[in-house]
């Protein structure tokens, strides 16, 4: 599969090592040149000598999309750190490039809920925190309540 | 606009706050939202109620800004992400008809239109109109567009060497999907008739499809310029 990830922070560079040992065709976006050291990480060999693909640009930008190959991707990925950043770029790669399979990190949980509901599929690692730590108290709280 | 009109208007940079500030003058109902602390302050010393803090991104704050009942919601922060988002969910969560966005970099202007976010307004855009309109040799200049109908009327001024000059109205071939529709001479306008002769210095209206825009221009343009309309 052809997966592009626009955003190579600490999530959007973890995706990508792991995509690309999985034996996807993986192209990263970010607008900091200097993300391409978090790439790396780990790595043995440089990013470009196992197969990945690296652009400097932004989601918003056609012409860094099109270079990024967003024309043959079969994924997209939104992990920029912002929500509005993430949302908009999902947007266009849904209905410009019709991109089929498009995912989207948002942190704001009413709008990931939202926008869900939308046909944009997010991943919302607020919910997933609250919901930890939600079940966490609760079991504490059991246990001391029994206590 | 008036008596009863509600409306939300996001950032209070220079826009959003002199916007407020007229809209409320004119009789509005006006709440005005701005994420920045300093700046709240500052705006709410004169607009006191009518400014409340908040990142409007977030849905709880336009719900707590009434977004529900308002008729109109104008998005104008700096950054056009922001602006076109809180147009889309106004429209589409909370169901406000009208929207109004701004553009900071013309660019973005197709993904406001991809997300069904319309109409918008780019300072930029605006300027360069002006630009075209106050410099008449910068060849022509649209008085309206209308993409989506597939129709546009420009205002174009013929040249001293226009192949046009000297031809009778009635002789013109202009490309199809065209037509002249009124001539500016010497500060007056006029609708020609087929025996009018088009003079150099004539500035003529036409309405036009505008994928004949470049043989139109070409038509009208220059002797010597290459030209589909002979």
């Amino acid at each position: 599969m052809f997966i592009l990830i626009v955003g190579i922070g600490r999530v959007g560079s973890s995706v990508a090592r792991t995509m690309l040992q999985e034996g996807h065709t993986v192209s990263c976006l970010d607008e900091d040149p200097e993300s391409h050291a978090r790439l790396e990480i780990g790595l043995d060999k440089p990013w470009e000598d196992l197969g990945g693909r690296y652009t400097v640009g932004t989601g918003l930008e056609i012409e860094a999309l099109t270079e990024a190959g967003i024309e043959r991707a079969d994924a997209f990925v939104a992990a920029t750190d912002g929500d509005n950043t993430n949302l908009v770029i999902a947007q266009i790669a849904k209905r410009r490039f019709e991109v089929p399979i498009v995912i989207a990190r948002i942190l704001d949980p009413y709008r990931a809920e939202w926008y869900e509901s939308q046909g944009v599929h997010t991943i919302c690692p607020t919910r997933v925190a609250i919901d930890m730590l939600n079940s966490e108290v609760r079991e504490a709280a059991g246990k001391a309540g029994e206590g | 606009m008036g008596e009863g009109t509600y409306v939300i208007v996001v950032g209070a940079g220079k826009v959003g706050w002199n916007l407020a500030r007229e809209l409320l003058d004119k009789g509005n109902e006006v709440t005005l939202l701005e994420n920045d602390r300093d700046r709240f302050a500052t705006v709410e010393q004169e607009l006191e109620h009518n400014v409340q803090y908040g990142d409007a991104s977030e849905l709880w704050v336009l719900e707590r800004a009434g977004i529900s009942r308002a008729d109109m919601v104008i998005a104008v922060t700096g950054d056009d992400e922001d602006n076109v988002l809180i147009c889309q969910v106004a429209k589409e969560k909370y169901l406000c008809e009208r929207t109004i966005a701004r553009v900071n970099n013309p660019r973005n202007k197709q993904w406001f239109e991809l997300l069904g976010v319309k109409p918008v307004v780019s300072a930029t855009d605006l300027i360069l109109r002006l630009i075209e309109h106050e410099v008449p040799e910068y060849g022509l200049v649209h008085l309206l567009d209308l993409p989506e109908q597939r129709l546009e009327i420009i205002e174009m001024l013929l040249p001293d060497d226009s192949k046009a000059a000297g031809v009778r109205v009635g002789d013109l071939e202009m490309p199809d999907g065209s037509l002249l529709i009124s001539v500016l001479r010497e500060g007056r306008g006029f609708v020609p008739g087929p025996e009018t002769v088009l003079e150099p210095g004539d500035e003529i209206l036409a309405v036009l499809d505008p994928t004949v825009e470049e043989d139109l221009t070409a038509y009208f343009g220059p002797d010597g310029a290459s030209s589909d309309g002979g």
